[in-house]
């Protein structure tokens, strides 16, 4: 209650705006002077900017090669699905560009109905571990069970299913000439976000050791042919969490259909100099990672990219279709304005 | 004094008329009764001390017995919240059901052989306990549906706008200093959702002041202002009074405008002179002369104080009495009249009359009574005079003004002898004693001369009448239920258009017993349905066909009122009459229960309650009206002159019966509606929020994976979205106050429950779920071919749970924008202030820093740095946010345009008259013509004629006396009316003449 004020009127509620409800206000209506030009703008805006993006889709070049069983590697196929999964395979797919790829052109993997986003498996993974910190290295987290520690006790690293399942094909991507073939030229780094390659993965502290060392007393994921601190054998400073391949594996997909960036074309050299030329190539696959398991796909990816990112015919359309929705439904409120509303006769008392 | 004694009664009940019980004293028994008894809350008067003895005290005593238990108030809006929240318990486990039989179905197909990925946890054994346990696991996920913080958010939103109500200077009356209070915090919506107001009339409707109006003195009227051009004028603040300080004696509380009057008496006209001497002699006043000059009168009834008043001021003062003598200061004379007889008041007779002698010997009958009763007893040669006076009468009856007839009749020597006589002999006789009394009366009362009428004005509460009006447009329905007398009771609803001429029938129902009852209240019923039946249809078929009225109630175009007083009430509350008498009186305009106790108020209220899916309200202001507070959904309690116990017992209190309108017009509405858009918003939230998981889950092997961030769940309902509907909650208003009460049809919706009902709680779920389905597949179609403009990874989870969350931001943002419909600073604060509060956490929580510390807390780090700068992520949640708001926007306009609302329409003149003053309404108040009842009214009791002529009311003729124990109830209240007969002195406090209703 406050203040007890004297005199005849104290208990007088204050006359403010604020307690008497009459604070200055706006209040808008829907009215057809405000909603229709606000529904044929809209309308408009979507139309532009489906067109738009249209057309810059349709200047993107995209090729998917699912070599699951393509080529050779149908027999690669079959020798994942017995027991033995160790045995290296090396198969050949081909493909054909019959318009050149203009520009920087991208080179993906894709895997069909592998499920990286099921709780269990996105849980699985020890970021303390990725970021460096020694007591995680040697002792994962329990979410990375049953991947924290090996047959013998030895603690993994990286440890959980994520890095444990990672996409080990390898490709090698030709481009044949009538001349033979000239390997094209993929960079296979600064394919991660910059803030995953610097914060959110470091290696643990060398202190004049030499990455090694750092990881001695710790065992590579049971799936994994080489041990963390080996991946990259041509860039030292590629190997540990800090290696792109695996950053970019370990940032988990959404949907069980993804495709993730394997690297981009080096346009320094004829013939890329102006991206891929069009013409027979064929891709080299060190086919290591089994999907029969799962009844998935496997498959590569070229294209080039947009300002609005890689070719994706969705978002033009939707856009499209949206204005055209938009612009029916403003055309139909015009009309039952014009037709009920417009004099106001609904509005009489 | 040595007092030692003990009684035995009766344990505690809530009978007011009985007590029964014996007083040992000292080897004696001595009876107690009813008449031993004083009840709570009396009043002593007209002794200096008494002996008493506190028999039951606090909760024991007959008026807390009356009082009724306190129930547990909740509206219906949280009954209905509480049946809302068990359906979507319900949905919930569903969706648990189904997500777990997909997460069966695809451990069986998929699962089973993603293995190698992901071996199944030790203790899983097969594909049905995953199921089990992703069951859980989405309850857990998914409980973000059933609204915790609704609770928490509506109690907040009650407590606001029981603050705007306390802060209402609308309601604060100035002269007696009291703000309106809500006294409850939990029943501000059903505020808006009234349908029965059952009213108190005493203290209510009435101020209980009586003020002498008008009379009509020998076919003249007095009382009227005309101005200089002869024409009627309305008597306001300005208008001149009659100047009486002529007379020494004269109260200046009383008001008079019509000067002819005094001009008259001055004139010394016999006429005049003769009709303020009646005045002044046949009454039951008690004079009080504490010092010379200043007079106070106590008078059993308000009616009679004024009459006397009236008198004093006129020059026929009344001075001082005995039980043999009445002496009057007639125009500065001091005149002793001898008092021979008083010939009581009672109910039967409608008349009181005094006979006297005065100083030259004559013997005089004086009379005052009904019209109808006193002019069947005129003298024959009157007849002229009878017309003209019956005419004012109409008029007066018109204006809603109580009457009473005077006559008078010199009697001769030798007559009155003989009728003595027979009288003394009459009331010694043990046997028919009233009877043979009531005959002698009837003789000698006989062959009168009409002097002319009185007419006396209850005063009405401020805006008693355009308050009622106003709630009778806005469909709400209002009984009165009064512990006065069916005469009074009638006065009242006529003078507040409650009960109007125009109407075809005013039902009495005033049986004794439970078969009378059921006769009339059976008639009344067929007439009402035989007459709309015929009007309507024109076959006719028995009226028993229709028991169930309720059907036909809304085809009676006719007007009709039921009045009913408290006895036969009680067998028509009778559960084989019960429904009989609640159709009756809904097919009734008005209801007035007359004589009723205060238990029998809160069984009206229960009644009506019990039978009618409607909210009632109860206002009253006294002790006797708590139980019918209680009763009632909500109680009102009006903070004036009787006590507290009203208001303590009410939930909303304020100091005049107009603020009423304010309350439901004004403050009921609004806050019903803000309730209703918030629980709207709030479930189409909630909905919009969740059920992305639902999406999700097809999507991810039913692994209750969750689409957002952990922190985003935590923070979305309690610091994203929580603001701005709760502004939303507190200030919006889509029509102003003043429209609010200017339109009372506005209020209608609510009573039919229409803003928030089950139907719209499916519409909102509904949007809810539509929401968050394209929430989902919008980005899910674009995410599944989606890279970074640098060509790096972006349809990551991650990503994909930042673009979702912030689509929902902005689509909810922008639909309580929508949704909004009055835009106040705090309204701009808080939705502005939302959004930017969630892009700040959002960037904190995923910024370096946080995830140096908390490194597996904030897994997300950098996401949204990521994200947030791609067109592509910006085109998908412009995307979404376009597609979910454009269709609600659509709706809502062509619903507008084709199909508004009274609201609407309000809306749409309030937007063009905005520049516009307000503009007040003023409903003015309609004089009937043509008039022809009596107007009669007096709430007079029997048993004072006889108390005056004893003496024992008399200080002064017995001083060393203990006197009799007075019984003083502190306005003539249904205590009296209970007590059929009292020997006890009842001196009522005399607002009117401005005696203090003091306790010695």
């Amino acid at each position: 209650m406050g203040k007890v004020k004297p005199g005849p009127l104290a208990r007088r509620p204050d006359n403010s705006a604020f307690k008497q409800q009459r604070l200055p206000a706006w209040s808008p209506m829907l009215t057809a002077n405000s909603v229709l030009p606000f529904f044929y703008f809209m309308a408009l805006i979507c139309m532009l900017l489906g067109v738009w993006l249209l057309l810059t889709v349709q200047s993107t070049e995209e090729l998917k090669l699912d070599y699951t069983e393509a080529g050779t590697c149908n027999l690669c196929f079959e020798k994942r699905n017995v027991s033995n999964a160790a045995q290296p395979c090396i198969c050949t797919a081909v493909f054909n560009i019959k318009k050149a790829f203009k520009g920087d052109v991208f080179f993906y993997y894709g895997l069909i109905n592998f499920h990286q986003n099921l709780r269990r498996y996105m849980d699985s993974r020890d970021d303390a571990q990725m970021v460096g910190r020694k007591n995680n290295l040697k002792s994962p987290s329990s979410y990375c069970m049953p991947f924290d520690k090996d047959k013998n006790g030895v603690p993994i690293a990286p440890c959980g299913a994520v890095a444990n399942s990672i996409f080990n094909d390898s490709f090698t991507l030709s481009y044949m000439t009538s001349s033979g073939s000239v390997r094209v030229p993929l960079l296979r780094k600064g394919i991660s976000w910059y803030t995953d390659k610097n914060i959110k993965y470091r290696n643990p502290s060398t202190e004049n050791m030499t990455l090694p060392q750092v990881f001695e007393g710790t065992a590579p994921p049971l799936y994994w042919q080489k041990p963390v601190y080996d991946l990259d054998p041509l860039d030292k400073n590629n190997n540990g969490f800090i290696n792109d391949d695996l950053i970019v594996w370990m940032r988990e997909a959404a949907f069980p259909n993804f495709k993730k960036l394997y690297g981009v074309l080096h346009r320094a050299n004829k013939p890329f100099m102006n991206g891929l030329p069009a013409g027979n190539y064929s891709v080299e696959i060190s086919y290591n990672f089994p999907v029969q398991y799962f009844r998935g796909r496997k498959e590569v990816v070229l294209t080039t990219l947009t300002w609005f990112g890689g070719q994706n015919h969705f978002l033009p359309i939707a856009y499209l279709v949206t204005s055209c929705l938009i612009l029916l439904i403003a055309i139909l409120l015009t009309v039952f304005w014009f037709k009920f509303g417009k004099n106001g006769q609904n509005m009489e008392e | 004094m040595d007092f030692d004694g003990e009684v035995i009664c009766e344990p505690p009940n809530n009978k007011l008329d009985k007590f029964t019980g014996t007083l040992h004293l000292r080897d004696s028994k001595h009876p107690l009764d009813n008449e031993n008894l004083l009840l709570r809350g009396c009043v002593l008067r007209n002794t200096e001390w008494c002996f008493g003895m506190v028999i039951f005290a606090g909760l024991q005593t007959k008026l807390m017995q009356n009082c009724g238990r306190t129930t547990f108030k909740r509206t219906s809006i949280d009954k209905l919240m509480n049946t809302l929240v068990l359906w979507i318990f319900a949905f919930l486990i569903c969706m648990g059901v189904v997500l777990a039989i997909g997460n069966t179905l695809w451990e069986t197909w998929t699962g089973r052989n993603f293995q190698v990925f992901l071996p199944w946890d030790d203790f899983q054994s097969s594909a049905v306990f995953s199921g089990f346990l992703t069951f859980w696991s989405y309850i857990i996920i998914l409980n973000t549906v059933m609204p915790i913080s609704l609770y928490v958010s509506v109690e907040v939103l009650r407590l606001g706008h029981s603050y705007f109500i306390n802060w209402d200077q609308r309601m604060y009356h100035s002269q007696t200093n009291t703000a309106a209070e809500a006294r409850t915090t939990t029943l501000n919506e059903e505020l808006g959702q009234v349908e029965y107001v059952f009213s108190d009339k005493t203290g209510t409707l009435t101020q209980n002041i009586m003020v002498f109006k008008k009379c009509s003195i020998n076919g003249q009227t007095y009382g009227d202002v005309y101005d200089e051009f002869k024409q009627k004028g309305e008597i306001t603040e300005k208008t001149d009074c009659v100047d009486f300080s002529f007379n020494p004696l004269y109260d200046r509380g009383f008001k008079f405008y019509d000067g002819r009057l005094v001009e008259a008496i001055k004139l010394e006209d016999p006429v005049e002179q003769d009709f303020f001497r009646l005045l002044a002699l046949c009454h039951t006043v008690m004079p009080e002369e504490k010092s010379e000059g200043h007079l106070v009168y106590q008078a059993q009834s308000p009616d009679e104080g004024a009459l006397v008043t009236a008198a004093r001021n006129f020059g026929f003062v009344f001075r001082t009495r005995t039980p043999e003598t009445i002496t009057l200061c007639e125009l500065g004379r001091a005149v002793t009249y001898q008092l021979l007889a008083i010939l009581d008041f009672n109910n039967v007779r409608k008349r009181m009359s005094v006979i006297v002698r005065n100083p030259q010997g004559q013997i005089t009958l004086y009379s005052k009574g009904a019209d109808t009763i006193i002019f069947d007893l005129l003298d024959p040669s009157n007849e002229d005079l009878m017309y003209t006076t019956s005419e004012h009468l109409n008029g007066f009856a018109g204006e809603g003004l109580r009457t009473l007839a005077l006559a008078y009749k010199d009697l001769d020597e030798d007559y009155f002898e003989i009728w003595m006589k027979k009288l003394i002999s009459a009331s010694t006789v043990i046997e028919n004693r009233e009877d043979q009394l009531a005959v002698l009366y009837e003789e000698i009362e006989q062959g009168l001369k009409l002097l002319g009428a009185t007419a006396i004005e209850d005063k009405l509460q401020d805006g008693v009448p355009e308050t009622i009006a106003s709630l009778v447009l806005a469909d709400i329905k209002i009984w009165v239920l009064t512990g006065d007398k069916l005469e009074t009771a009638m006065n009242i609803g006529y003078s507040c258009h409650m009960l109007r001429d125009d109407m075809n029938e005013v039902f009495v129902i005033s049986g004794h017993t439970l078969l009378e009852v059921q006769q009339q209240l059976r008639s009344a019923k067929e007439q009402i349905l035989g007459l709309s039946r015929v009007s309507s249809a024109g076959d006719v078929e028995k009226a028993e066909m229709f028991a169930d009225g309720s059907v036909y109630e809304e085809t009676i175009i006719a007007e009709y009122a039921l009045v009913i007083n408290g006895h036969s009430l009680a067998h028509a509350m009778e559960p084989q009459l019960e429904h009989v008498l609640l159709d009756l009186a809904c097919l009734c305009k008005t209801v007035i229960c007359c004589r009723v106790t205060p238990m029998q108020k809160a069984q009206v209220v229960e009644l009506v309650k019990r039978h009618k899916r409607a909210v009632t309200l109860a206002i009253g202001d006294g002790a006797n009206d708590v139980s019918m507070i209680k009763t009632a959904h909500i109680g009102v309690g009006i903070s004036g002159q009787e006590g507290m116990q009203a208001v303590l017992a009410s939930d909303y209190s304020f100091a005049q019966f107009r603020y009423l309108r304010r309350l439901l017009l004004v403050h009921g509405r609004w806050s019903y509606f803000r309730m209703c858009n918030f629980l709207w918003y709030f479930f189409y939230k909630n909905f919009a929020f969740t059920l992305v998981h639902f999406w999700y889950g097809f999507f991810c092997g039913f692994s209750a994976q969750t689409v957002y961030d952990q922190w985003f769940i935590t923070l979305f309902n309690i610091v994203y979205t929580s603001l701005p509907v709760l502004a939303m909650g507190l200030f919006d208003q889509d029509v102003s106050d003043q429209n609010s009460l200017h339109y009372p049809s506005l209020y209608k919706p609510g009573q039919q429950n229409l803003f928030f009902n089950k139907r719209q709680f499916f519409l909102c779920t509904l949007q809810g779920v539509s929401t968050s389905s394209l929430l989902f597949f919008i980005p899910y179609a674009a995410f599944s071919v989606m890279v970074k403009e640098d060509g790096s990874y972006i349809s990551d989870q991650h990503v994909f749970a930042v673009t979702i969350a912030t689509s929902l931001v902005i689509v909810v943002t922008v639909q309580i924008g929508l949704d909004t419909h009055y835009w106040t600073v705090v309204n701009h604060f808080f939705v502005w202030g939302s959004l930017i509060v969630y892009f700040s956490i959002l960037f904190a929580m995923q910024s370096d820093g946080m995830f140096g510390i908390f490194t597996s807390s904030f897994p997300f780090v950098g996401t949204a740095r990521n994200c947030l700068s791609e067109k592509s992520v910006w085109l998908v949640i412009l995307l979404t946010s376009v597609v979910c708001v454009v269709p609600g926007m659509a709706v809502s306009f062509l619903r507008v345009e084709l199909f508004p609302t009274l609201t609407d329409k309000v809306r749409h003149v309030q937007q063009f008259r905005k520049r516009q003053g307000p503009q007040e309404q003023s409903l003015r108040r309609v004089r009937r013509t043509s008039s022809h009842r009596s107007a009669y009214a007096f709430s007079h009791q029997q048993g004072y004629g006889e108390l005056i002529t004893s003496g024992k009311n008399m200080k002064m003729s017995t001083p060393s006396s203990t006197g009799s124990p007075g019984r003083t109830p502190q306005s003539s209240t249904w205590i009296e009316n209970m007590l059929k007969r009292k020997n006890t002195v009842s001196c009522v406090s005399d607002e009117s003449t401005g005696a203090p209703a003091k306790t010695d």
